[in-house]
């Protein structure tokens, strides 16, 4: 009986999480279709989309897995690139862009997947300040190979080369794909607000439904005492594995959405270098680590946030800044949650006591 | 748990602190209001059969500009926003655009393509009808875009990667980065400089790495052996003893460097400590280099590079946009500053080629300044004294690159 009304919490809770997503998105379109949004709110409907993605994806590792990572928008770039990648090459052959950015999207999760755990694997032995500090040296590392990686094709196939675009030697006629650090250039642009929402959706139902399952408790069992669940048979590998690499496939997600509404896509260390993925992290730790809810308000507000306070002139980003500490310190702070749950009890008194009258 | 907690508050700092350091301004120059009616009956007369007479009820143009005004680039896109500036005050003092004044903002970009789009959107809503921009290359393809899809007429100061003026409503004031390079390869050839070239390019940077690629392919037509091709990137930018150990090694006579000055002036005195006195070549993003603090310039003696405006030479145009400039914003153009008020001044003659104003729509605008583009003829300062610049239908800007060479600390032309 207690098990079922557990379960009936938190699947309003999820429910809540999905409720939140779909009215928002109904709202927006609604201002889409009658004309009140303006330009730079509509370009930053899939950014958004793409942040919030970021960081439900970061909260599974860092929230429920308790382990510190820094180097998610390096998974962020494989997808993007390995995405990008196959809708150059296929777009044509495949026809429907909605299809090939579905199968895109598959294919940026596997990519991300697949360097989720060769990354994962060797530093999952580690724990706290050195996995976070070696998980950042692997974002820097699969961006930097990105950015020295030159792939071209002519009618012999496919050509790589780690040195430049001459060095492919490409039979004439012959395409470079991938121009090193000049990125992919002229990809179609094909996702939208209605694609975003659909992707964070998904992102949502995978999370949600890994935390509640049995694979989430015993995820969140060896982040309370590693010891006590290895002591019952829980394997610590395994399962901190398996939460990694789901977090980096869903990373891979973001990235393929974000590679998809950008016609130029470049490595350079503002979209994917170490600064994105303390941004990221900021999202999370801002909305509540373990707060799946919270990330996703938290990626949409500080996403648009820096972009309406561009009246603001020069102040922009310390404004930006000033107002993420203020949110920090009001979140965190013990001083300032101990007024807030005196402030929340005289509230629930007063409106106990007007009951009683 | 505390100590995850404890570094993530640490990062969220170090991120408000350092990562997005951005900004972003805005100027509007607004209608001057009183004496406009004289300059409103002239655009009158200009505009033939327009609607001459109407344009005191306070229509301007709008104009946006955007470029990094932050980050590493922070340079050029402030050189940019100033150097539009100036023309536009200038423009709207002489009485405007057939006319009317021109209303002027810009949008900081972070040099980073989804930034730009925001910026590009603000601008947008601000109302804008042409853009002077983006100053990189990079922002610049993916705006370029945007621009055609949206019928806005683009010019870039300075996007010089061949892509950015793919579609047919892009022009830029700079040049491509092939015909530098292939302008380099020929000059160095048809001179008999050097037969052994060494490179040092900089492969993270659109325009270095297209430079050097036209350059590796005209220089083998020019006869030019090229002993070392070295790259770095952003990461690496402080220590070229590797590459120039390489160059030296493999005897090259000149160094090729198509990066820009700063790296350049590390590059100079590293060569300097090492004992290692090819000739240096550079393009136009060498240009500046004797303004670098702190750099020896006597190490830049006997330096070439092809560029096409230089702050110290002595035409009226030139000596006029300097002054003024140094009186505004306290220090010394840089190429992009120039590149950026020719940018303006060729929207102004395309315009009255045009008979374009400002009440029409932007997509007629478009329509009618790419029209009139090919056209014009302005005097420019990053064409070659004495000689009007002007462009083909593709966008591209007729004018050739200039050799100079560092003499006593100035710039002496080569012929």
């Amino acid at each position: 009986m207690k098990g079922k009304k557990l379960l009936n919490k938190t699947w309003k809770e999820n429910a809540v999480t999905y409720g939140i997503v779909i009215i928002a998105y109904i709202i927006i379109q609604i201002m889409v279709q009658t004309g009140n949004i303006s330009s730079l709110m509509k370009g930053l409907l899939v950014p958004v989309c793409v942040y919030v993605i970021m960081a439900v994806s970061l909260n599974l590792v860092v929230g429920i897995s308790g382990e510190l990572s820094l180097g998610h928008a390096g998974f962020m770039c494989a997808g993007a690139f390995s995405g990008a990648l196959f809708t150059k090459c296929m777009a044509d052959t495949i026809g429907n862009p909605v299809v090939c950015f579905a199968i895109a999207v598959v294919v940026g999760a596997a990519t991300a997947a697949v360097f989720g755990i060769l990354i994962g694997v060797p530093v999952l032995r580690l724990q706290g300040d050195y996995l976070a500090i070696v998980t950042l040296a692997f974002g820097e590392i699969i961006k930097n190979i990105v950015n020295a990686l030159f792939i071209g094709r002519d009618e012999n196939g496919l050509h790589f080369s780690l040195k430049s675009a001459m060095d492919l030697n490409l039979a004439d006629g012959g395409e470079v794909l991938i121009k090193g650090p000049q990125g992919i250039t002229g990809n179609p642009r094909v996702a939208s607000f209605t694609i975003g929402v659909i992707l964070i959706l998904i992102t949502l139902f995978i999370v949600q439904n890994v935390i509640n399952s049995r694979t989430g408790r015993a995820v969140m069992a060896i982040r309370d005492n590693r010891i006590a669940a290895q002591s019952v048979g829980l394997s610590v590998t395994k399962y901190k594995l398996m939460a990694f690499t789901i977090s980096a496939a869903l990373a891979g997600v973001g990235g393929v959405l974000y590679a998809h509404n950008l016609t130029t896509l470049t490595a350079l260390p503002k979209n994917f270098g170490y600064n994105q993925s303390i941004m990221i992290l900021v999202f999370v730790v801002l909305g509540g680590i373990g707060n799946i809810r919270g990330s996703v308000i938290a990626a949409a507000i500080l996403t648009v946030l820096p972009e309406l306070l561009r009246g603001m002139n020069d102040y922009r980003m310390l404004i930006y800044a000033i107002v993420l500490i203020v949110i920090m310190i009001f979140n965190s702070a013990p001083a300032i949650i101990g007024y807030r749950e005196r402030f929340m009890e005289r509230f629930k008194n007063k409106s106990k006591t007007k009951e009683a009258l | 748990m505390k100590k995850v907690f404890a570094l993530g508050l640490a990062a969220a700092m170090a991120v408000s602190m350092t990562a997005c350091g951005g900004s972003s301004s805005e100027e509007t120059t607004a209608a001057a209001g009183a004496g406009d009616t004289e300059a409103a009956a002239d655009a009158g007369e200009a505009a033939g059969d327009a609607e001459g007479g109407e344009a005191a009820d306070g229509a301007a143009f709008k104009i946006g500009a955007m470029g990094p005004s932050t980050g590493s680039a922070a340079v050029y896109g402030i050189a940019v926003q100033n150097g539009a500036q100036i023309a536009i005050d200038e423009i709207n003092a002489a009485g405007g655009i057939n006319g009317y004044q021109i209303e002027y903002q810009f949008q900081d970009d972070e040099n980073d393509s989804e930034k730009a789009l925001n910026a590009y959107n603000a601008l947008k809503d601000w109302g804008m009808q042409i853009l002077v921009g983006t100053t990189t290359s990079t922002p610049c393809i993916e705006i370029a875009g945007q621009t055609s899809a949206d019928g806005i007429f683009q010019i870039t100061p300075s996007g010089s990667a061949v892509e950015c003026t793919a579609q047919p409503n892009v022009f830029r004031v700079c040049f491509s980065d092939p015909a530098q390079g292939a302008a380099s390869a020929q000059y160095i050839g048809e001179h008999g400089l050097a037969s052994k070239v060494a490179v040092i390019y900089d492969s993270s940077s659109v325009y270095s790495s297209g430079i050097y690629e036209q350059f590796a392919a005209e220089a083998a037509n020019q006869g030019i052996e090229i002993v070392a091709a070295e790259a770095f990137t952003a990461d690496s930018a402080t220590d070229f003893n590797t590459q120039l150990q390489k160059a030296k090694d493999n005897g090259a006579e000149l160094v090729f460097l198509p990066i820009y000055y700063t790296e350049a002036s590390l590059i100079l005195s590293q060569a300097d400590a090492m004992g290692f006195a090819p000739q240096f070549f550079g393009c136009d993003g060498m240009d500046g280099i004797l303004q670098v603090e702190n750099f020896d310039t006597s190490l830049a003696e006997g330096l070439m590079l092809l560029t096409p405006f230089a702050a110290d030479a002595t035409d009226d145009m030139t000596v006029n946009f300097v002054t003024q400039y140094q009186d505004k914003f306290g220090e010394t153009p840089i190429q992009f500053a120039a590149d950026a008020y020719d940018a303006v001044y060729a929207v102004k003659a395309a315009a009255e080629a045009g008979n374009v104003t400002p009440d029409m729509a932007t997509e007629d605008i478009c329509n009618a300044l790419v029209e009139a583009m090919p056209t014009i003829s302005i005097d420019a300062l990053t064409s070659i004294v004495g000689e009007q610049m002007t462009w083909t239908a593709e966008g591209e800007p007729n004018k050739a690159p200039k050799a100079v060479m560092i003499q006593d600390g100035a710039y002496t032309a080569m012929d």
